[in-house]
């Protein structure tokens, strides 16, 4: 075998391009998250500029549920609601609900990402895996966002009576952001144990619903038979309701607790995720 | 800072791997025993067939996975004990497509600026450079997914470049291409090298790329190393070894030092997958 040669001698300045000779200095660590959940972000609405399908053919089911579900119910009048129209007490149910739809099946994303090799890619960049998983879980909250405004719109078309006061108009878009963000970790944590599109998406299927319905979304907590508000107890989709209805209709609710349980659930998704991660490399 | 015992004022090797053995769950060992030492400014070509083990080499070197300490290190960073100072010194194109084709090149090339911390200032000079330096400027701002094959791989390259790395760490760069995108994607590289005096660290299937580009090889088989030396070398040595005035290839030598039936062991169903789709993609 060979010995290993000398190195070749410095490159001249002139042979070539200039900022590429200098590697760029590592930022402070403490600026790293924040610094990955932007570049995340931008990646998520450069996307979105380039193709609105998603945002459009996204917007019918919502719509659906606010013109069919909401307007039969809104005539029956069951359903306890606290004196409010039916149609108004769903509305922030739906943007609950559309926004965890598309979080939860973020895994899928991921899955495709690390079949593409770009997953591969970004865990060889100076990121640290819970970095990576933030900025991934901020971006679907971008998603989010931007279903949550099609949503209001909507709702706001249809006629149901919503708050148009700016700070709360942020603070509902804060809630959005807390709840996909633990959805969409919830979902890469399974993706990282199932490890495949199939899998994940029979999984994902599977607890979408329940989620849904074992939440205060379409009913009231109180309606519910006891087993079935401990559940919802201990499902955060509950505690993003109710945030919403405080924040959009002026409902009573207790927000520091929900945003408290949004931001705890959150944390120990991205922290569940970030472990898992690497095995969706290997 | 590195934690190697390079003498002072001598500049560490690019990457030394010390006994690098890697087994997965089943217990087979995909590397097994790897030493290898990778001068600074090298070109290194790491070949053999599929299930090699060239790929999970890589993959340790890059710290996709998990080694012990002192069993590699880039630059004299150990890999186990810096993650992140080793992560600053490289940039890895898989063997996959992976530039996003939802994404125009610039973006593309941008993500990477930002996930290595390129500061504001300097990141649209530093994109267009790295987009000049692999011939992709016109097309800078159009969809990657209307790119060519040879045109993805070469935005892969700008993508790695952005960040001015040390070591550049390609898996299967032309895999897939026609010949007359292999020569491009390889004359860009070659460019880049000889502009930056980076290390280039690449695997292939391609003999004859190697023989052409690469100043040494190392022909891998069943993870282990059976010949390291500069192409001309291996193939000298097996001229004289045969005495019969024949010229034998890259692939001869290979041939002689893995032995017969290589056919047989093309690694497992999902690496000839992978290969298949990046080859179809590419195509």
């Amino acid at each position: 075998m060979s010995a290993v040669p000398a190195a070749p001698p410095p490159v001249s300045a002139e042979a070539g391009q200039g900022l590429l000779f200098v590697p760029p200095r590592a930022r402070p660590a403490w600026r790293l998250i924040p610094a990955r959940v932007v570049a995340m972000c931008v990646v998520e609405l450069q996307k979105l500029r380039h193709d609105r399908t998603e945002l459009y053919t996204r917007a019918i089911q919502p719509a659906l549920w606010l013109v069919i579900f909401g307007e039969t119910f809104n005539r029956l009048n069951v359903i306890p609601t606290g004196g409010i129209p039916y149609r108004d007490y769903l509305a922030p149910g739906i943007i609950a609900q559309s926004t965890m739809f598309i979080a939860i099946f973020y895994g899928i994303h991921i899955i495709w990402e690390r079949d593409s090799g770009v997953l591969t890619k970004l865990l060889v960049t100076p990121t640290p895996r819970a970095a990576l998983v933030t900025g991934k879980a901020f971006a679907a909250g971008v998603k989010a966002m931007v279903q949550a405004l099609v949503v209001l719109v909507i709702a706001a078309l249809l006629g149901v009576t919503l708050t148009w006061q700016p700070l709360r108009l942020v603070g509902m878009l804060a809630v959005v952001v807390l709840g996909s963000a633990f959805f969409s970790c919830l979902s890469m944590t399974i993706a990282g144990i199932a490890r495949t599109r199939d899998r994940l998406l029979g999984i994902g299927q599977a607890i979408t619903m329940p989620l849904f319905f074992a939440s205060n979304a379409l009913y009231p907590t109180a309606s519910m038979p006891s087993w079935l508000q401990v559940i919802s107890a201990i499902n955060p989709l509950s505690y993003e309701v109710s945030a919403l209805r405080g924040l959009l209709l002026g409902t009573p609710t207790n927000l520091p607790l929900d945003f408290a349980v949004l931001v705890v659930a959150a944390a120990l998704g991205i922290a569940a995720a970030s472990a898992l991660l690497g095995r969706l490399a290997r | 800072m590195t934690d190697d015992n390079t003498p002072p004022g001598q500049t560490p090797a690019a990457l030394t791997c010390t006994g690098l053995t890697y087994a997965f769950g089943d217990g087979a060992k995909a590397v097994d025993g790897l030493d290898l030492s990778v001068a600074s400014g090298e070109v290194f070509g790491l070949l053999g067939p599929n299930g090699a083990g060239k790929t999970t080499a890589i993959r340790c070197v890059t710290t996709l996975l998990p080694v012990p300490a002192g069993m590699v290190r880039v630059f004299g960073h150990d890999v186990a004990a810096d993650r992140m100072g080793v992560r600053r010194l490289l940039s890895y194109v898989p063997q996959q497509l992976s530039a996003d084709s939802s994404l125009t090149g610039r973006e593309n090339v941008s993500l990477f600026a930002r996930v290595f911390d390129v500061p504001r200032k300097e990141r649209a000079g530093r994109v267009a450079e790295a987009l000049e330096a692999v011939g992709l400027t016109e097309a800078a701002d159009r969809m990657a997914g209307t790119y060519s094959g040879g045109m993805v791989r070469r935005l892969e390259l700008a993508q790695a470049l952005v960040s001015s790395p040390r070591l550049l760490i390609l898996d299967e760069p032309t895999i897939g291409l026609d010949p007359i995108a292999r020569t491009s994607v390889w004359e860009h590289i070659m460019a880049v090298r000889a502009a930056s005096g980076m290390t280039v660290l690449v695997t292939t299937h391609y003999m004859d790329e190697a023989e052409q580009y690469c100043d040494r090889v190392a022909l891998m088989h069943k993870g282990r190393i059976r010949a390291l030396d500069t192409p001309h070398r291996l193939t000298d040595d097996l001229r004289e070894r045969r005495g019969d005035g024949s010229s034998p290839t890259l692939e001869d030598v290979f041939r002689d030092v893995a032995g017969s039936g290589l056919d047989e062991e093309g690694g497992e169903f999902r690496d000839v997958r992978r290969t298949r789709r990046t080859a179809a993609r590419v195509g």
